[in-house]
Parts: structure tokens; sequence; C-alpha cells
């Protein structure tokens, strides 16, 4: 064992030292960033009905955040390619810790924590080749940098910790960009993979992507209890294909396999997936397509499409306690529940791209 | 303690227009619905009934194109709805663009059948979307290929069984904005999470008209314009019957007269910028733009394409600012 894996291995049997917990902070159900009417960001803990439960300012927009397991601490991530992370304490609403990557890394928007709260993963890449990292961080130590390794591919996107706690998943998308520009550099030889590593960082499984769908970059992810894996997928192939954006990894299965929705339907979602979860029955998996307007429903057991919801600029989605909330750029968040939807609440914000359900 | 903020260079982004929560009456959306989605259901509902009656008494290409033209026009006011029932259904009617060429692959794998039970209306109705609708109906009736058919020959029952669809579909689609119009009219309650309030469902149609003229510059026009030296021609929407121009005009119409149902207020600009559109519209030789290779003829519709370009504008100006609409947040963005 490396230096670097023996120092990793005591800091996750070590565990978290106790602060406030989310207990303290009313046990939100949910993390949400926004844009404000002031022009301003913010991050807002949000209850299971979508009322508010409290508002930490951010200083620019954000992608995504990471709940911490015990502590009332999230991360919030910049857009790619970020060079910020920032801890935020939502009992005092105030700012702990600001993370850099080290020189020559750009955060990717996502991060998980280890089961324990010890070690804050985050997706990273290489400015210069866009190969893809996942940053460590060593939490009780004032998320101080431990190191990285390798995530597997190219312009790694989302990254979850597996429902075992023994394994990190990640959507490598494929993707190399620009540093300074975003442009997309590789899109006819691009190929995205699903990997998943060990907290140790050890390369467990790889999937490869769909066959003969290399340029639907890989790109959210979302659990079932089960370890069951949805993966959300962008296509960046030629317009009017209407390939799936879906895909599920079904524990124990050694490829991906697609869901797909009835051509006009696919269609209609321009490519394009937002974000993706699993309903909190375990039974559906879902993706959003703002582009679209909408939300695709399928099941988990066997594929099968199971309807659509339509919403101007839906993109945030998460786990209901059975079914789904979904935010968008209006300010709106909606419940679903089977083929049901029912509003829940109206701001005066726009929701960002993701919703982060917090375990309770 | 908290650590210093980093100094992140705050996104320099257009300002942003206050959501509309103090929408103004909900009339206006009603008047669109009422006054131009929902005649023009009925509209189409007419036309394609005659499609059909013409089509089961004469399927051959010379004597159902007139029948088909009149189909065509019926749909423009109803071409770029993609709101309720239309969201799915348009498809069905208009499968374009086609770049993959769907729809002679799968017009050709019905020809090169001869189970009959494929062609009929219930059948026909879960054929692949790309066989169905006007667009079908252009190949069959226009290309070469296909529409040199007799009485006998099953073309002209697969003709009769897209006319016969699409009368189907247009009778959903008015049945189905019917049922769908009331979340429009009165947005809000419980279970409505499509609209919870009225600035939602200004919104929704609001956007239809803008998506529509984006369209129409970008892919109606943009398509077979392609770049300076590579325009491509055949990426003109209904060449084969040359109604690419006239579908341009109309749906350019369709959007002018949403967007004055949707304004209690003149719009001068707007009225102007159609009429810049019309003139452009009848300075163009070939409405199938298959003659745009020739640089004069591109540059006319180069000036349609700016034409509906500045209608666009002068609909965000006089009625989008006007009434708070802003742009969305997340599908103008990507990740």
């Amino acid at each position: 064992m490396t230096s670097r894996r023996a120092f990793l291995a005591t800091l996750l049997a070590a565990g978290a030292a106790p602060r406030l917990g989310w207990a303290d902070v009313g046990q939100p159900a949910y993390l949400a960033a926004a844009r404000e009417p002031d022009g301003g960001f913010a991050l807002f803990g949000l209850d299971e009905a979508g009322a508010d439960m409290f508002r930490v300012p951010l200083p620019a927009r954000g992608h995504a955040g990471a709940a911490h397991p015990t502590r009332a601490e999230a991360v919030a991530f910049a857009r790619r390619p970020g060079r910020f992370a920032l801890v935020v304490d939502c009992a005092s609403g105030t700012v702990r810790h600001n993370l850099t990557p080290p020189e020559g890394l750009n955060f990717n928007g996502h991060g998980a924590f280890s089961p324990d709260g010890a070690v804050l993963f985050t997706s990273e890449q290489m400015a210069d080749t866009s190969a893809g990292r996942i940053g460590m961080w060593d939490v009780r130590g004032g998320y101080r940098r431990i190191g990285a390794v390798d995530s597997g591919g190219i312009g790694p996107h989302d990254l979850r910790l597996m429902p075992d706690g023994l394994k990190l998943v990640i959507a490598n998308g494929g993707i190399a960009t620009d540093p300074a520009t975003r442009d997309k550099l590789n899109l006819t030889t691009m190929r995205p993979n699903l990997t998943y590593l060990t907290l140790e960082g050890a390369l467990a499984e790889q999937l490869d992507p769909l066959a003969g769908l290399h340029q639907n970059s890989i790109r959210h992810l979302a659990l079932g209890a089960d370890g069951t894996v949805g993966v959300a997928m962008q296509w960046q192939g030629e317009d009017g294909a209407a390939p799936p954006l879906i895909a599920l990894h079904r524990p124990g299965r050694a490829a991906l396999e697609p869901a797909e929705a009835p051509l006009e339907d696919e269609l209609t979602m321009k490519g394009y997936a937002g974000s993706i979860a699993i309903s909190g029955a375990g039974s559906e998996v879902a993706i959003t397509s703002p582009k679209g307007g909408r939300i695709h429903r399928f099941a988990v057991e066997d594929g099968a499409f199971l309807g659509h919801v339509a919403r101007a600029d839906v993109c945030g989605l998460a786990p209901a306690r059975t079914g789904f909330v979904a935010s968008d750029g209006h300010g709106g968040l909606i419940a679903l529940e089977g083929d049901r939807t029912r509003p829940l609440a109206r701001q005066d914000r726009n929701w960002d791209n993701h919703l982060v359900a917090l375990r309770g | 303690m908290s650590s210093p903020v980093p100094s992140v260079p705050r996104l320099i982004m257009a300002p942003l227009l206050a959501l509309a929560f103090t929408a103004p009456a909900n009339a206006d959306v009603a008047e669109v619905v009422d006054s131009h989605i929902l005649p023009a259901l009925t509209d189409f509902a007419d036309a394609t009934e005659q499609l059909d009656s013409a089509a089961q008494a004469d399927c051959t290409a010379k004597a159902l194109r007139p029948a088909y033209h009149t189909a065509f026009d019926a749909w423009g006011p109803l071409a770029d709805l993609r709101l309720g029932p239309s969201e799915n259904g348009a498809l069905s009617v208009v499968f374009w663009p086609d770049a993959r060429g769907f729809t002679p692959k799968a017009l050709r794998q019905i020809l090169g059948s001869d189970d009959a039970g494929m062609l009929t209306p219930e059948a026909f109705s879960d054929a692949s979307i790309a066989a169905r609708g006007l667009m079908a109906l252009d190949m069959m009736l226009y290309d070469p290929a296909f529409a040199d058919y007799g009485p006998q020959d099953r073309a002209c029952a697969l003709v009769q069984a897209i006319s016969a669809d699409l009368a189907r579909q247009a009778v959903a689609l008015e049945t189905g904005w019917d049922a769908f119009a009331p979340k429009l009219r009165a947005p809000g309650g419980d279970g409505n999470a499509q609209f919870q309030d009225a600035s939602e469902a200004l919104r929704a149609i609001y956007t239809q008209i803008t998506a529509s003229l984006e369209f129409t510059a970008d892919t109606r026009l943009g398509g077979p314009l392609g770049t300076f030296d590579r325009p491509r021609p055949r990426r003109a929407e209904a060449w084969r019957s040359q109604r690419s121009l006239p579908n341009v005009l109309n749906v350019a119409r369709a959007a002018h007269a949403m967007a004055q149902a949707l304004a209690d207020h003149p719009l001068p600009e707007t009225d102007e910028a159609l009429e810049a559109v019309e003139r452009a519209g009848a300075a163009i030789a070939d409405p199938s733009f298959q003659n745009i290779t020739d640089l004069q003829a591109r540059l006319k519709v180069e000036v349609l394409q700016q034409a509906v370009r500045a209608l666009k504008l002068s609909i965000t100006t006089e009625v989008g600012a006007e009434l708070g609409i802003s742009a969305g947040f997340n599908a103008q963005d990507g990740d």
C-alpha cells in the first residue's frame, strides 16, 4: 500500500468529529442553489414540501452540491471548469472553507463524501488534457488536500458514493474541452465510460458506452438502494438522432442497458438530459430536459417508458419519499407520484441545475 | 470562523427581468387559445376531413395535390405549437427535419410489404411517425420515385391510409386541446403542476411564438442556406411540393397573430416586421429554395431569414419585455 493509501485508510477508519448535525438545522430534505431576483446566488435548504429552511449566500453561480453525511455542512461547487468549491456551514450560514484545486486541475461541478464524512471526493480534470482526476480532501483536517487519483476517463462529471459505502461511481463524460473557452475538442473520437473506484482510488470496474453511441456523453448519475446506477446522457452527435438518454447499470450486469422512449418523445428531449433520479420507492427512474421542458419516467425493472411530464425549464430532480421532486429555472417545485403531478411551491428565484437529496 | 469569500468574477448576464408574478390579466392567454389555437384546430380538422374524402375518391397523386396543399396551409397556424397535446402530436403531423431519411425508409418498408392489415386506421396509427402525416404525403405525391402509382397499387392504399390517419390525428388534437385549454385559461390549482400561475401560462404561450420564429430562421431557412460554400437546398421543408416558402410565411403570420392576441396593446414595430417578411417572401422566385446555389437567389433567402429574425426581435421588444418575460435559466445553459 502506498503511503497515501495508508494515510487515507487511517482517515476513513477514524471518522469525523461531531459538529452541528442536520437535525440542528431542522433536517432539510433537499439542497438547491438558485439565482435570486437581485442577480445574486444562494444555497437553500428545503423541507419535503419544498419550503425554505435556510439560505446561505453564494458568491457566484454554483452547479451541484454535496451534503456531508452528518455535519450540517454542504459543499457548493462552481460550474466547470471551476476553480472553487465552498464548504458552507448550513447552521450559521457562513462559508467555512474555500477549496481550490491544485494548479493545472479544475473542478467539474460534482463531489461526494465517504460514508463517515471523513473524506470529500471531487470530480476534476487536468486543464490541459481534460484527463479525469478524483480529488481527495481530509475533512477533519479542515478540508486539506490529500491527493488525487485517475478517474478512469476524460472529463468526469457526476460522481456518487455507492449505497454499500465501498465504492465511488464516476461519470466520465468523454469530452475534452479547451480550458479557456469550454469548446469541445474531440466529439468525433470521444468515448465516455462509467467507472467504479474503491475509496482508496483503485479501479474496480469500468463499463463502455452503449453500443454505437460513443457520442452520448455520460454525465449524471442516480443510485437505487440495491446498487442500481441510473446514467443520464447528453447527445453530442448529429441533430435529430434521438438516441436513448438514459441507461441503467444493474448490479452484476456487465453492460449498460438503455431505456428508450418512443421516437416523438425522444425528439422532444432535444438530445439532452440535465438530471436523473431514482424514485424514493425505487421502482422508477426519471430524467429532466430543460431544453425540452419535460421529464421522462421509466420503470427500473425493465426500462419501459412510463410517460412524460411537461414543465418549462425543468432541470433539478431528486427522489421524494416514494416519487420525485423536480425544480425549474422559473422558481417552481413540483412533486411526481406515478402518473400524478402536484405543484409544491413557486419562489421568486431561478433554481439551478441540480436538486440534492439529503438522506434522512 | 468563515473563510474569506473568493473574488469570483460575476457572470455578466442580460438584465434579469422580473418574473411576472403580477402577471397581466389572463385574458390574453385565453385570447390566444380561443381566437387562434382552437379555431385553427377546427380548420385543420375540416381540411384533413376533405383530404381524407378526396383520397378515398381518387388517390392518385395529381388528383390529391390540391387537398394536400389546403391541409398543409391549415396546419400553418398550428405548425410550431409544442404545448399540451401538440407537444407530441405535432411530430406525427409533420415529421421534419428528417436528416436521417426516416420517411423514405419507412414508406419503402410499408410499400414492400403485402400486409393489408398494416394500412387499417387502427394499425396505421401505430406506424412509425416518419411514415405518417404531411411529409409522408409530400413524398408520396411529389417524389418521382413514389408518385407514379395507379388506383390499384399498394401506394394508393398507403396514401389513403395516411390521409385517413391525418383526419383522425386532427380530431384527436382538437379533442385533446379542448381538455387542455382550461389549464392555460385558468392556471393554478392543485392538479396543475404545468402552470402554477398566470405568469407561467403566459410564458408558455410566449415561448411558442419566439421558438417558432427561431426554428424558421435557423432550420426552415438556415438548413437549406447551409454555408456560403455549401448550400443544402434539399434541407428545405417540403421542397418536393414547393411548400418551403409558403410554410415560412404561414408560420410567421401565425407568430404575428399570436403575439397580437397575447398583447393588449398595439404592436406597430411587429406589424412592420411582418410586412418586411411578406416583402422578402414576394421577392423569392423559387418557393422550394432549390435555386439557392445561385448567388442572387441565395441573397433573397438570406434577406427573408433576416426579416424573420427581425420579427422575433420586435416581438421580444414589444411583447416580451412589456410583459416582463425572462428566458429560461437552465435551458440555455448546459451540463
